[in-house]
C-alpha cells in the first residue's frame, strides 16, 4: 500500500470538497475514481499531489500519507514530492518545444546526468509513441495529433520515473481509437508504476482498473475490487450510478 | 397591435451603415491629407547634408544630426534602464504576488501612473534627476525621466502578455517537479516573449516621440554637437521639430515637415516591427 | 528505478522573488515622489500666495508687474481644448468603433485596426505642427477674425489625436459583447441600428464611458500639439477663436525660459501641474471605478 487518506477532508473557501475521506491504494495497481460531475474527483486527484496548493482558497484537514510520510507536513517539500508523483492532465498540455525537449525538460532542471537520448527513447517506448516518432523528435509537440500528445504528456510524466501517475480524465479529450490505445497502455503500466485514474466513464473503469473507488457529494461511497464492485455493488447508490439511474 | 414601420427603420438603419461607414473611411483620408501635406512640404529639404548638419541660423543649412543622435543615446539607454525594471514587475506582479490588498492598490497605482500627463514626468525628472541627483541636463537624467514614464506602459502590457500564456503549460511544468523560478525562466517568459517585446517596442516607439518632460529637464532646444558621454547636454528629434515649427519663418517650417519625416519613418519602421512579432506569435503558439 | 537528483537550492528561489518584488514597487516610488514634489513645492507657493486668489483669480500674470496669479484664464484654456476636442474624438471615436465592430469585413479591419494604432502613436509634436500649417489657415479663412494661436486649432488637433484612441478601446468594448446577445436582438426582428443602439451600447457600457473619460483626461495634459498651436496669452475666455494659453502650454513657457529656482515664478510651475495632476489623477480612478463597476461580466 503506498498511498492511505486519513479523515482527509479538502475545502475550497468554506464550501466542503471531500468529506472524510479513508482509502488505501494498492502498489502497482491501477485504481480507478468514479462519480457524476462535480462530485470531488478532481479535487481528490489533485490533493494527491498538492496541485491543490496553487488555489488560493483551498486547505485540508486530515492526512495524506505516501510511504507512511504525510505529505502536507509543512517539512515536504511540494516540488520535490512532485517527482515521485507524476501527472497526466485531462486536456493534452505539451509545452510548445520540441517533442525531445519535452521529455527530457523534467529530468533536465532536477539534475539528471545520465544518457538523455536513452531515457528519451525508453520514455518514449514505455508510451506507446516511439515508433510513430523516432524520426522526428525535433519536431515541434504542438504538430502531433491529440492522441499523441497525451502519449507525449504521459511519456514525460514517466521520464522523472515516478511511484505514482495520477490521471485527470486522460482521454475524455480525445477519440475512441486514442482512447483504446491509451487505455491499452494504463494496464501495461502497472507493472512499474501505481496509477491512480479519474474517470467519468464507467465503461472506462471497469475495463482499465484493478479497484474503483465511487465517489458522490465529496462522500466516498464505496471502494473496492472493480469486478466485485460492478457486479455486485454493496451500496444501492452506487447500483443506482452504474445502471445509470442517475449521471 | 405592433406598428408596421418596417420601412422606415429599414431606411435608418440603412442610412446609419452608410454614414459610419463613410465617417470612418474619411477620417482615415484626413490623415492621409495630413501625412500628404507634411511629405509635400518636406520632401524637398530631405538630403544627405540634412541628415548630416547640425542645425543653424539659415533654414538651408539646418539639420538634424544631433537630434537623431541624442534620440538614438536616449533611447539606449531607456531600454536598459526601463526593461529589466518593467518586465521584472510585471513577472512579480502576475507569477509571484497574493491577490491581497496591498497588490491591489499596486495595480491601481500603476494604472493611474500611465494616465499622468507626460509633463508631470518632466517636473518629477527635473527635481529628482536633474536637481537633486544632480545630474544636470545630461542624457543620463533625460533617460531616468523617461523610463519612469513609460515603465507603467511596459508593466501592464508584459503583464498582459503573461498572462495570456495558459495556465496548462505552467502546470505541465509544475507537475514534473519544476520550480516557479524555473517554469517562469524556461516555459512562461519564452511563450510571452513576443508580446512583452511587442510592448516594449510601442513603448519605445511613445519615447522617441515624447517632447514635454525633456524640455521640463533642460534638453536644450539649440544643440549644435553631438553627445559624447552620458552626462552631455542634448536634444531630440521632436524636440528639434518643436523649435523648428515654433519659429516664424516659413522655411524652417519646411525644415521641420523634414524632420517630421524622418521621425515618422522610424516609427513607422518600429510599428511594423511590432506588428511583425504579434503575428509571428500568433501563429507559433497556437494553442 | 528512481533517478538521482541533484538537490535544489531554495535560497536562488527566494532570491530572484525578492528582486522582481524590488522593481515592482519602484512604481510605488515613483507616486509617493510625484506626489511629494507637487505638494511640497505648492506649499511654498500658497504661503505666499492664498488658495481663493489661484482657484478662482481671472488674471494670470505671473512674470510682469503687476503680478496676478488667478489660474481661471489657464484652466478655461484647458478646457476649451478638452471640450473642443471632446466634441469631435467621443461621438466620431464611437462611430468608428461601431463600424468597426458591426460592420466593416475581416479585410476592412486588418487594414483600419493598424492605421488607428499608427496614428495614435504619431508624436504630439507631429500633430502641433499640422495645426499650425494646416488646419489654422483653414479656420482663418472660414472666419477670418481668427487670431494666428487660437484655441479651435487645438482643438480640432488634439480631437484627431485622441479619436483612435476613442475608437480602439470603445471597439474592445463592443467587441467583449457576445455574440448570442446580438443575436437573441436579431431573433426578435430588428435591424442592425436597433440591435447596436438598444442592446450593445448599453452592453459595452462601461468600457465605452470609460473610454471617453481616458480620452478626457488625455486631452487635459495634452502639451505639445497646444504650445505650437493655442498660443501663449492666458485669457480668460470661451472664444475658441481667439489665442489662449493652456495648463500644460504655461509649464513649457516657464521651463523654456529662465527663471531662477525658487523665485514665485518657478513656483507656479508646480502649483499648476499639482492643478493638472489632481485633474488628470480624478478622472483616471473615475475611468477605473466606472470601468469595475459597471463591468458586465461575460462568462
Amino acid at each position: 500500500m503506498i498511498l492511505k487518506t486519513k479523515n482527509l477532508n479538502l475545502f475550497y473557501g468554506s464550501t466542503k470538497a471531500i468529506n472524510n475521506c479513508n482509502v488505501n491504494i494498492e502498489k502497482n495497481k491501477v485504481t480507478a475514481i468514479i462519480g457524476p460531475s462535480g462530485c470531488g474527483k478532481s479535487t481528490l486527484l489533485r490533493s494527491m499531489n498538492r496541485m491543490n496548493d496553487f488555489i488560493d482558497s483551498f486547505s485540508i484537514k486530515g492526512e495524506i500519507l505516501f510511504d507512511e510520510k504525510n505529505i502536507y507536513d509543512s517539512k515536504i517539500d511540494a516540488t520535490e514530492l512532485r517527482k515521485s508523483i507524476g501527472m497526466v492532465f485531462q486536456k493534452p498540455n505539451p509545452f510548445p518545444k520540441s517533442i525531445y525537449e519535452n521529455i527530457i525538460w523534467g529530468p533536465k532542471i532536477n539534475g539528471f546526468e545520465g544518457d538523455k537520448d536513452k531515457l528519451v527513447e525508453e520514455s518514449l517506448k514505455d508510451a506507446g509513441l516511439w515508433d510513430e516518432v523516432k524520426n522526428r523528435l525535433n519536431d515541434s509537440a504542438l504538430s502531433l495529433s491529440g492522441g499523441q500528445q497525451q502519449r507525449l504528456c504521459i511519456a514525460r510524466a514517466i521520464a522523472m520515473k515516478p511511484n505514482i501517475i495520477l490521471m485527470d480524465e486522460p482521454c475524455s479529450a480525445l477519440d475512441p481509437k486514442s482512447t483504446a490505445i491509451i487505455e491499452t497502455l494504463i494496464k501495461k503500466l502497472r507493472k512499474n508504476y501505481t496509477i491512480l485514474i479519474v474517470t467519468h466513464n464507467m465503461q472506462q473503469a471497469a475495463r482499465v482498473s484493478d479497484f474503483t473507488l465511487f465517489l458522490y457529494e465529496g462522500e466516498v461511497i464505496e471502494f473496492g475490487d472493480t469486478e466485485h464492485l460492478f457486479r455486485n455493488p454493496k451500496n444501492k447508490q452506487t447500483e443506482d450510478y452504474i445502471t445509470g439511474r442517475f449521471g | 397591435m405592433i406598428k408596421n414601420n418596417l420601412k422606415n427603420r429599414k431606411k435608418i438603419d440603412s442610412i446609419f451603415k452608410v454614414a459610419s461607414k463613410i465617417i470612418t473611411w474619411s477620417s482615415l483620408v484626413v490623415l492621409a491629407v495630413l501625412l500628404y501635406h507634411v511629405s509635400i512640404t518636406g520632401i524637398s529639404k530631405l538630403s544627405l547634408d540634412f541628415l548630416n548638419n547640425f542645425p543653424s541660423r539659415f533654414p538651408h543649412k539646418a539639420g538634424i544630426k544631433s537630434a537623431l543622435s541624442g534620440s538614438i543615446w536616449m533611447l539606449t539607454f531607456v531600454t536598459l534602464i526601463s526593461v529589466p525594471i518593467g518586465v521584472l514587475s510585471a513577472i512579480y506582479l502576475e507569477e509571484y504576488s497574493k491577490k491581497n490588498r496591498i497588490t491591489r492598490f499596486v495595480e491601481i497605482n500603476i494604472a493611474n501612473l500611465a494616465g499622468v500627463p507626460s509633463i508631470v514626468y518632466g517636473i518629477l525628472g527635473l527635481a529628482i534627476f536633474v536637481r537633486f541627483f544632480q545630474l544636470d541636463r545630461s542624457v543620463l537624467a533625460g533617460s531616468f525621466t523617461m523610463s519612469l514614464l513609460i515603465l507603467p506602459v511596459i508593466i501592464i502590457s508584459s503583464r498582459e502578455a503573461i498572462r495570456a500564456v495558459p495556465k496548462s503549460i505552467r502546470l505541465g511544468a509544475y507537475a514534473v517537479g519544476a520550480t516557479k523560478y524555473q517554469t517562469i525562466r524556461h516555459h512562461v517568459i519564452p511563450i510571452a516573449l513576443p508580446g512583452i517585446l511587442t510592448g516594449v517596442i510601442l513603448s519605445m516607439s511613445r519615447a522617441i516621440g515624447e517632447t514635454a518632460p525633456l524640455i521640463m529637464i533642460g534638453a536644450l532646444t539649440y544643440v549644435a554637437f553631438v553627445p559624447e558621454t552620458v552626462m552631455d547636454p542634448f536634444t531630440t528629434l521632436p524636440i528639434q521639430v518643436f523649435n523648428w515649427a515654433s519659429r516664424p519663418q516659413a522655411a524652417f517650417h519646411e525644415v521641420a515637415a523634414a524632420g517630421i519625416i524622418i521621425l515618422l519613418i522610424v516609427l513607422l519602421f518600429m510599428n511594423a516591427i511590432a506588428i511583425f512579432l504579434r503575428n509571428y506569435s500568433n501563429k507559433k503558439y497556437d494553442f | 528505478m528512481k533517478l538521482i537528483f541533484k538537490r535544489k537550492l531554495k535560497l536562488k528561489e527566494i532570491f530572484f522573488e525578492k528582486i522582481f518584488a524590488l522593481c515592482s514597487y519602484l512604481s510605488i516610488l515613483t507616486t509617493v515622489l510625484i506626489i511629494y514634489i507637487l505638494a511640497t513645492e505648492s506649499f511654498q507657493f500658497f504661503k505666499q500666495i492664498p488658495i481663493t486668489d489661484f482657484l478662482f483669480g481671472t488674471h494670470w500674470e505671473p512674470l510682469l508687474e503687476p503680478k496676478s496669479f488667478g489660474v481661471l484664464p489657464l484652466l478655461f484654456g484647458t478646457l476649451l481644448i478638452v471640450i473642443g476636442s471632446a466634441l469631435i474624438s467621443i461621438p466620431l471615436g464611437l462611430i468608428i468603433a461601431i463600424y468597426l465592430s458591426q460592420y466593416a469585413s475581416s479585410k476592412a479591419r486588418r487594414i483600419i485596426k493598424p492605421i488607428l494604432e499608427i496614428l495614435a502613436g504619431i508624436p504630439t509634436v507631429v500633430y502641433g505642427y499640422f495645426a499650425l500649417t494646416f488646419i489654422t489657415p483653414i479656420i482663418r479663412i472660414i472666419f477670418p477674425e481668427a487670431e494666428i494661436f487660437n484655441a479651435l486649432s487645438g482643438s480640432i488637433v488634439v480631437g484627431i489625436m485622441i479619436l483612435p484612441m476613442v475608437a480602439s478601446l470603445c471597439d474592445d468594448a463592443l467587441q467583449a459583447v457576445p455574440k448570442s446577445l446580438k443575436q437573441g436582438g436579431y431573433a426578435l426582428g430588428t435591424t442592425s441600428f436597433e440591435v447596436i443602439k438598444g442592446i450593445l451600447i448599453p452592453s459595452a457600457f462601461s468600457g465605452i464611458i470609460s473610454s471617453f473619460v481616458l480620452a478626457v483626461s488625455r486631452a487635459f495634459g495634452e502639451t505639445m500639439a497646444v504650445t505650437l498651436a493655442a498660443g501663449a496669452t492666458p485669457r480668460f475666455t470661451i472664444n475658441p477663436l481667439e489665442s489662449i494659453q493652456t495648463m500644460t502650454a504655461y509649464i513649457v513657457q516657464v521651463s523654456l525660459g529662465d527663471t531662477p529656482q525658487g523665485g514665485i515664478e518657478y513656483q507656479t510651475i508646480f502649483a499648476v501641474a499639482g492643478l493638472l495632476f489632481i485633474v488628470t489623477l480624478m478622472m483616471n480612478l473615475f475611468s477605473n471605478y466606472i470601468m469595475h463597476k459597471y463591468r458586465e461580466v461575460y462568462d
